[in-house]
């Protein structure tokens, strides 16, 4: 303990540490009905942690190549010690990350967390949203088995239905007109370079607006708290939520390894980009309720193709919720509850499409 | 607009006018013949349907091509004398013919230059041509498995001759135990070939390569093969046993029983597929039909049946593991891979037979034992890796749920106070 505070004052006398981490020292979280929900977020962080760290140690066996790429993840799984828990924390932490995040993004929309002043921090987080299925879509492919093969050709497909940029950007997705070994190289360093970059970049930024802002409180607990001052009650960050959050955290990791030990994530079958597409061609869960969408949509709609309204729609559905505060000014009334109705309405959606593309052969 | 429409009629006009005749087809002229005798009855009959699905119609032949006369005229001109008529083609006169064109290279290769020209010179040398020489007239001619009216290319699948249907063609007479009795041969061929492994392949998984009746028999010249040729006949397909057993005991002990090669084993026409039953002592062994105890092929055929069942157990026993490691979610894919070639050194295995050398079966058989211990290996060491990735966990979670616990009377003390 003596230790510790040496090396504090030894921080403190150089950097001034006492006033860089006041701020810390000085947050505290609401403390209310619905509180638990403010885990999400550092359940969401934490595993993005876990992502960068397995990431990491994953890097030191695996080869971005056609040729290599099926080879070198089997080997992680095979023969590299500990290589198995590695690769399979990695594959279910990812797929827990989204969950987590789908689950905070929804949080924050039914507790109208996103309002003025923390438009961007919604903004932010909504983008971090798209770059973590941008991780899941590019990562996928990265084992180079034949079900991640056909799923990215199918994906990668969709790009191209966009008008005017779409085959251009199928091109720059592919590196070429079709998913070759370009395809792995080019996927590869989006996963671990560009969208890690980017990542990073606006984690700080989202992190720097929830300090900044402090920790929205729902509508119905403000007015309350406004009414009745003595009623609004608080919890220090430091250390009474941060030790929660902890054990959250732990309980995470608990789940992360019981998956890995249990269920470890598959290898299929190395991809063959002569042989027939398998049977059962079908995304990541997250990506199901879209794809299931595109697959119900007739192939002409009048005169416009169907599949292009599909991803139009989907275009247009990501526009708005990118840009709900701006969009969610209603005040008292039936515009008060649009918003919610909308998310009630889009999970409901979701959930039902997903389950759909589950049971539909 | 109206131009736009007048333009489109005109577009669809063209396309209808240049799409009556098929593409590549000389398109059918009218022809009197047909006028008439799609309205007679059976045996005269012809329909305009059949005359338009004929592949010498489609060739710009018309009936006058075999039967004479003129069918740009009308009845009677269209059959007179004057206009060459020569009515129904005698039975023995069919194989001469349709070799008057089909043996003519110069004729057919304005037709079809990949075509052989030898049908009918094959033909003579076949059985059915060789008793038609005699004057025998029931036995077949072209016109019994191709078709008279409305001949198809071999290519057609309703053609009569095409590989999945040959078979029923050839029983339409071989079945036939009436039109079979003057030659005392049996009848139950059909149904023999039925019950094949070679028809399985042929009509049920649609494998045209398979052989029917007239890949060991030949087609225009056919012919049983005969006691001697029987191996050679094989050997088309089955190259390795064929080598094999030519260099095996077998071959000269079968030439001095005087018999057949493959199908004294593997039976003719009802070629099942074959088994690990069918070797060894056993009750469905084919070895005990010529050896018995107390012989040296009785021995040999023993150790032959031992050695390729040890194989057999142990690569089941090694899938059997990679099975329960793979269910419990262990990477074995590369154990599987190896598996495979337990598998085909057990499929190696079965091949060599053939040789009768128990000391070169062994040799695969080595091969295949070696990978099944080696696989087996993996599925273990599969296993006891996922029992310690258990035992791991066990402490893990006891460990993560204790640091839990222990924050949790942590924060308790800290806010108690």
């Amino acid at each position: 303990m003596r230790l510790l505070n040496h090396i504090k004052n030894w921080l403190d006398e150089r950097f001034g540490w006492a006033e860089l981490t006041a701020p810390l020292r000085h947050k505290s979280v609401p403390l209310h009905r619905q509180s638990y929900w403010y885990f999400l977020g550092g359940i969401t962080l934490f595993l993005f942690m876990i992502q960068v760290g397995t990431g990491i140690l994953l890097l030191l066996y695996y080869r971005p190549s056609a040729n290599e790429a099926f080879e070198s993840v089997q080997y992680i799984m095979t023969q590299v010690q500990f290589g198995w828990l590695i690769r399979s924390i990695h594959s279910w932490s990812a797929n827990l990350m989204i969950l987590t995040a789908f689950a905070h993004m929804f949080s924050v929309l039914f507790l109208k967390a996103y309002r003025k002043p923390r438009e961007l921090t919604w903004v932010t987080g909504m983008l971090l949203l798209f770059l973590l299925l941008g991780f899941g879509f590019s990562g996928y492919l990265l084992p180079w088995n034949a079900l991640a093969f056909f799923a990215t050709k199918v994906g990668t497909d969709i790009t191209g239905q966009l008008p005017l940029v779409g085959k251009k950007m199928m091109i720059f997705l592919r590196g070429g007109e079709e998913v070759t070994g370009a395809t792995l190289t080019r996927f590869f360093g989006f996963h671990v370079a560009v969208l890690p970059g980017i990542t990073t970049l606006l984690l700080a930024l989202h992190v720097a607006f929830i300090q900044k802002f402090g920790i929205s409180v729902p509508p119905k607990v403000e007015a309350q708290w406004k009414e009745h001052p003595e009623q609004a009650r608080h919890m220090k960050f430091l250390p009474n939520f941060l030790l929660r959050e902890l054990m959250a955290w732990y309980l995470a990791l608990g789940t992360l390894g019981a998956l890995a030990a249990l269920a470890p994530w598959g290898l299929g079958t190395k991809a063959d980009p002569f042989a027939s597409a398998p049977a059962g061609i079908r995304p990541e869960w997250y990506f199901m309720f879209m794809f299931q969408t595109l697959k119900l949509i007739p192939a002409r709609l009048g005169f416009i193709d169907g599949e292009l309204v599909g991803v139009l729609f989907f275009g247009a559905a990501a526009a708005v919720w990118l840009l709900l505060p701006f969009l969610d000014r209603g005040k008292g009334g039936l515009r008060q509850h649009w918003v919610s109705g909308l998310g009630v309405l889009a999970l409901g959606y979701m959930t039902a499409m997903t389950i759909y593309g589950y049971l539909a052969k | 607009m109206a131009t736009w429409r007048s333009n489109g009629l005109a577009v669809a006009a063209f396309f209808l006018l240049c799409g009556l005749p098929a593409w590549g087809q000389t398109p059918i002229p009218s022809n009197t013949c047909v006028d008439c005798h799609s309205a007679l009855d059976a045996p005269l009959q012809v329909t305009q349907d059949q005359y338009a699905q004929d592949i010498h119609a489609q060739k710009g032949l018309a009936c006058s091509a075999c039967h004479g006369g003129d069918p740009t005229k009308a009845d009677p001109d269209a059959m007179s004398k004057s206009a060459g008529f020569r009515g129904k083609v005698e039975r023995k006169q069919i194989p001469a013919l349709c070799g008057k064109c089909h043996s003519d290279g110069a004729y057919m290769r304005q037709y079809n230059p990949s075509l052989r020209t030898d049908q009918l010179a094959q033909y003579q040398t076949s059985i059915h041509g060789k008793r038609l020489a005699k004057g025998d007239t029931n036995v077949a001619v072209c016109t019994d498995c191709h078709g008279v009216h409305g001949i198809r290319a071999i290519k057609d699948t309703r053609s009569s001759v095409h590989p999945t249907n040959v078979a029923q063609t050839c029983a339409r007479c071989h079945a036939d135990a009436a039109h079979m009795k003057p030659y005392s041969i049996p009848t139950n061929q059909f149904a023999e070939y039925s019950a094949s492994v070679h028809h399985e392949a042929l009509a049920v998984r649609g494998d045209l390569s398979a052989p029917t009746c007239t890949t060991c028999h030949g087609n225009h010249g056919a012919a049983p093969p005969g006691v001697a040729n029987v191996q050679n006949v094989c050997a088309n397909c089955h190259v390795f046993q064929a080598q094999l057993f030519e260099g095996s005991p077998h071959k000269a002990a079968f030439a001095a029983a005087g018999l057949p090669g493959c199908v004294s084993c593997h039976r003719n026409h009802r070629v099942t597929r074959p088994s690990d039953q069918m070797l060894g002592t056993g009750v469905s062994a084919v070895c005990t039909n010529c050896h018995a105890s107390g012989d040296a092929g009785y021995a040999v055929a023993g150790k032959l049946a031992e050695s390729i069942g040890k194989l057999h157990v142990a690569a089941d026993r090694s899938e059997e593991i990679l099975d329960r490691a793979e269910s419990s979610g262990m990477e074995v894919s590369q154990a599987r891979s190896d598996q495979e070639q337990a598998r085909d050194a057990l499929t190696k295995a079965r091949v060599s037979i053939h040789s009768l050398n128990a000391d070169r079966v062994q040799q695969d058989i080595d091969v295949g034992m070696k990978t099944s211990q080696k696989t087996y290996a993996a599925g273990e060491q599969a296993l006891k890796d996922r029992d310690y990735r258990r035992y791991g966990l066990g402490i893990s979670v006891a460990t993560i749920l204790l640091v839990v616990i222990a924050l949790g009377l942590f924060i308790r003390q800290i806010e108690g106070k």
